[in-house]
């Protein structure tokens, strides 16, 4: 039996907008995948508490309220204490381009920041896992 | 492969995840995992959470799990969402109301789709628990899709059958047509501040009086209410008191070496069903369909025809 | 031969090629009449223009009362404060659950000193002011009367308003901290207190705007706004408020979208609606009761980050729209919002943009110009009809508070979003820039970033203040309190007295958590 990828849609901060993670979510789930969304305002603990007992393949992140620099990089460091540094991560949310360079060097996939389409982000995702067999 | 069952057995939460992942995948090495797995289950008390959908199930084990905890226990939760039937994907949400218990060491939770398994969600389901049982949590809570037929399936793999109510319209009609009132053991009238859930937990009662219990067995009633934490307490009670009742009557056994009959039963099924399946795709069956479109043979001679052959294949 | 096999509004409502007569039904009413159809006023923008609030704040108090002082000089006339959010969810900037979010969206406000040092220079009976906060209103609105009597202004005078709107944040801006029923019960609170004390100060702005741009279609912004409005009148009724009393001091919120006709029709259908809620549902006797008064705000999730600059011209055609359909006060987007706050210079340019509108177009000069307009009174019609269904349908659910709690609009919200989304990527909708004509080689612009020293100055000042206010009183004021939350008491007074001792947001909203719970969705 072929195995569905499992996704974990996680939101960091405390901004409340998740339409993006939601339309990101049903999306890949559209494309046979199986999402798992943990709602709002969670904390990098929790996102990678759930990582970890979901055994996903895949980590989203969504954030809007400005603090994405400092709480994904939270969640990359706790990956890396719970020895789960192997589960990419890609992130979405209102991410200036300036950031983008320093967020890809702590080791995100793939930034999908304001315009973007989910056209893009499942054919990331899709991408990824093909490349990985 | 020894390490794997060490660490499992403490705990150790990225280990039960990816057990948990391969025997839902029923890969090869699943079937020597459960092997060994095998002897270190039977402890824990499994039991069934079900209802319909907005009934407020996730938010009260979201409650019971406070409670558990505060008891000392150690609590491994499967809640189940529903595969999309469409594109084999699915969104599991039941974390949202759960999640704040992420972190706690005694407890693991983890959502499952039920990749749209007819009758039911017992199969791979049952591994799982297994992998939890063994792991040493002393209660597991499993959480239904809530709708449809295959909520029967719930008495295939817990002790204990906990269907949740609430007083929204039709809940009564739509539970007692899908026959999940006859399976369950405990009934919790959620939102029980809501209006209407003094009439629900009247038709309960009445409906319980007429039917005379579930054999030596009369299921209680508890009115709940998770968001205000309303009896949580009188719950656990109850659950804890059927779980005494079936190990002092021997139902326990009785009911476990059923569900594992019903296993074998599902098993042979899902066996039969990837043969039949692998049959109907052959090329040569399109030509049998066309005899049936000439008239020359009936879908009951056809189907005749080809047991003999599922049949034979098996002797190969 | 037409461009496309069909055309209809955002909401989906189609569009004919030509309206006329048989359209446009003989509606009667004239400005200043019931149901108001073409506005509250005879006279309109004619004896007064609209407030012009733009919605600012960002790092610490200091740095944001600059702004304000700023904004006041350029010739604005309400000030709208944006909290950052660890204020609008309870935490004060030390909590763990605020690391990387103070002065991010918004001002940081953790205590009564903070207020007071955000209006320094600025007397609170000379200005409105906006405040856009819900779960911990109560606090921040007993913060501005506060910071009003340490200036020797009677709370009396005070003008504005807080947008303690609850509803909608559970279905769609996600700032919410309590459960429903303890929540809609804080807001009862704060309409009686005010009726008493803040007579001038609007208790509440429900707000369609969120709602809107968590993707809802014009329709479900009307409809599912008016549920809300609905759910806190019936709260206030069970209350034993006179409606009278409280309901000339509701306000509302809406969002000024891209399609024309569809938006200026759809503030016109809301307002009529309004009327006949408040006549004939709620059997309302004052005409002030009756009046929808509404602040607008352009759309923000329609600007593009790519060629920021179109931006300006998408806000003036979103802000005309809003003018022509009666708004009361305006906010207009800044053109780099979809990446940043707002920098100064794009902060002047959204305001001289209704400046322009103001003073240059002659759209201020007469009132409601598309009255009349077979095609505009065909949508106000349109509109209405189709909110009234979804009302009804809120209706069956048992009414909004039960309807959001089995998560009704939530859906119906997303299943728009999601129509939207793909209307845009397969390019039926064509968004100018992004998904057609677009630039090859787009010119990053200067952003405005947030001082990341802040976080730590902030925290170091909160600890100061710890240290130096009266502990004891703070303990006992927060005990009463706690007291009061657990009785059906009005926790107004108690919640004032807290902050006069100095007590923090994160102080107050925990022990309230403690006696209402937090609520997950």
């Amino acid at each position: 039996m072929q195995r569905p990828i499992r996704v974990l849609i996680a939101k960091p901060g405390l901004d409340g907008h998740d339409r993006g993670a939601l339309i990101i979510a049903q999306a890949l789930r559209d494309e046979g995948m199986e999402v798992i969304y943990t709602g709002i305002r969670q904390t990098p603990e929790q996102i990678v508490a759930s990582a970890i007992q979901e055994d996903v393949d895949l980590i989203g992140l969504s954030c809007l309220s400005g603090a994405h620099n400092e709480l994904f990089a939270e969640v990359i460091r706790l990956l890396k204490v719970q020895g789960a540094s192997d589960i990419p991560i890609f992130a979405g949310g209102v991410i200036p381009a300036g950031d983008i360079p320093y967020l890809k060097q702590l080791g995100i996939k793939e930034i999908f920041p304001p315009g973007s389409t989910i056209k893009d982000t499942v054919a990331f995702v899709r991408n990824l896992f093909s490349r990985e067999g | 492969m020894e390490d794997w069952l060490m660490l499992l057995r403490q705990k150790d939460k990225r280990t039960i995840a990816q057990a948990i992942t391969k025997l839902e995948n029923r890969d090869e090495e699943a079937k020597s995992m459960l092997k060994e797995l095998l002897p270190c289950t039977g402890k824990a008390q499994v039991i069934g959470i079900t209802g319909s959908p907005g009934a407020g199930k996730s938010t009260l084990i979201g409650s019971l799990l406070v409670h558990l905890r505060k008891k000392g226990l150690t609590v491994g939760v499967l809640a189940i969402d529903p595969t999309s039937p469409f594109s084999g994907g699915a969104i599991l949400g039941d974390r949202i109301r759960m999640n704040r218990h992420a972190m706690d060491e005694g407890i693991y939770l983890r959502s499952m789709a039920n990749r749209g398994k007819v009758g039911g969600i017992s199969i791979h389901t049952k591994d799982c628990v297994r992998v939890l049982d063994a792991a040493g949590f002393d209660v597991i809570l499993i959480e239904t899709v809530g709708v449809g037929q295959s909520e029967l399936s719930i008495m295939h793999l817990a002790d204990t059958v906990c269907v949740v109510l609430h007083p929204g319209a039709g809940d009564m009609i739509q539970v007692t047509k899908a026959g999940v009132m006859e399976i369950a053991d405990v009934y919790v009238v959620n939102k029980a501040d809501q209006a209407g859930a003094t009439r629900l937990i009247a038709e309960i009662e009445d409906m319980l009086e007429l039917s005379g219990g579930k054999g030596a067995w009369m299921p209680s009633v508890i009115a709940a209410s998770s968001q205000q934490n309303q009896g949580i307490t009188d719950l656990w009670e109850c659950l804890q008191k059927h779980d005494q009742y079936l190990k002092q009557t021997g139902e326990w056994e009785k009911q476990r070496l059923a569900q594992l009959y019903q296993e074998v039963e599902e098993e042979l099924l899902l066996l039969y069903e990837q043969r039949r399946k692998t049959l109907m795709q052959k090329e040569s069956f399109k030509g049998l369909v066309s005899q049936l479109d000439r008239g020359e043979t009936t879908p009951q001679e056809l189907a005749e025809m080809l047991a003999k052959q599922l049949f034979a294949s098996e002797s190969e | 031969m037409e461009r496309k096999e069909k055309f209809e509004t955002l909401s989906g409502i189609p569009l004919k090629t030509v309206y006329d007569e048989s359209d446009s039904p003989k509606h009667t009413s004239q400005p200043g009449e019931y149901p108001y159809t073409r506005g509250i006023h005879q006279k309109m923008y004619r004896s007064r223009l609209w407030t012009m609030r733009q919605y600012a704040g960002f790092g610490s108090a200091e740095e944001t009362n600059e702004r304000y002082r700023y904004l006041l000089e350029q010739g604005q006339t309400g000030l709208s404060v944006a909290f950052d959010l660890p204020t609008q969810i309870g935490y004060d900037s030390d909590d763990q659950m605020s690391i990387g979010e103070v002065g991010k969206v918004g001002v940081a406000i953790d205590s009564l000193q903070d207020m007071e040092k955000l209006f320094e220079g600025i007397p609170l009976d000379q200005v409105s002011t906006s405040m856009t906060i819900n779960a911990p209103a109560s606090i921040l609105l007993a913060m501005y009367i506060a910071t009003a009597e340490k200036q020797g202004v009677d709370p009396k005078f005070i003008k504005g308003t807080i947008q303690n709107d609850i509803l909608k944040e559970y279905i769609a801006r996600g700032t919410y901290i309590f459960p429903p029923k303890p929540s809609m019960k804080i807001i009862t609170d704060i309409f009686q207190y005010c009726m008493e004390h803040t007579p001038q100060f609007n208790t509440i702005s429900i707000s369609g705007y969120h709602i809107r741009e968590a993707g809802s279609t014009a329709v479900q912004e009307v409809a599912f706004t008016l549920a809300n409005a609905i759910a806190y009148v019936e709260t206030a009724l069970n209350a034993g408020l006179d409606i009278d009393l409280f309901a000339p001091r509701l306000s509302f919120f809406f969002n000024a979208h891209n399609h024309f006709f569809e938006e200026i029709a759809k503030f016109r259908a809301v307002r009529r609606m309004w009327a006949k809620i408040m006549k004939e549902r709620f059997g309302a006797k004052s005409p002030k009761s009756w009046q929808l008064r509404f602040h607008t705000q352009t759309a923000g999730s329609t600007l593009t980050a790519q060629q920021p600059d179109n931006n300006i011209v998408r806000v003036t055609l979103q802000a005309l729209a809003a003018i022509l359909g009666g708004t009361q006060s305006l906010h207009t987007n800044a053109r780099d919002e979809a990446l940043a706050l707002p920098t100064e210079e794009s902060a002047r340019i959204a305001l001289r943009t209704q400046q322009i509108i103001a003073y240059e177009s002659g759209v201020a000069d007469t009132v409601d110009p598309f009255g009349g307009s077979y095609v505009v009174e065909s949508l106000t019609d349109q509109i209405e009809e189709a909110a009234l269904v979804y009302l009804s349908q809120i209706e069956e659910l048992g009414g909004a508070v039960s309807a959001v709690e089995q998560g009704f609009m939530q859906r119906e919200i997303r299943k728009a979003a999601l129509a939207t989304q793909r209307q845009i990527e397969s390019q039926e909708q064509i968004i100018v820039g992004m998904n057609q004509y677009q630039l090859d080689n787009e010119v990053v612009p200067e952003l405005l970033r947030v001082d990341p020293s802040l976080a730590k100055k902030q925290i170091a000042s909160l600890q100061k203040l710890r240290e130096q206010r009266d502990n004891k009183l703070v303990q006992t004021e927060l005990a009463q309190l706690r007291q009061a939350a657990g009785s059906s008491e009005n926790v107004m007074p108690y919640i004032l007295n807290a902050v006069r001792a100095y007590a923090t947001v994160g102080e107050i909203c925990n022990t309230l958590r403690e006696i209402y719970g937090e609520y997950v969705i």
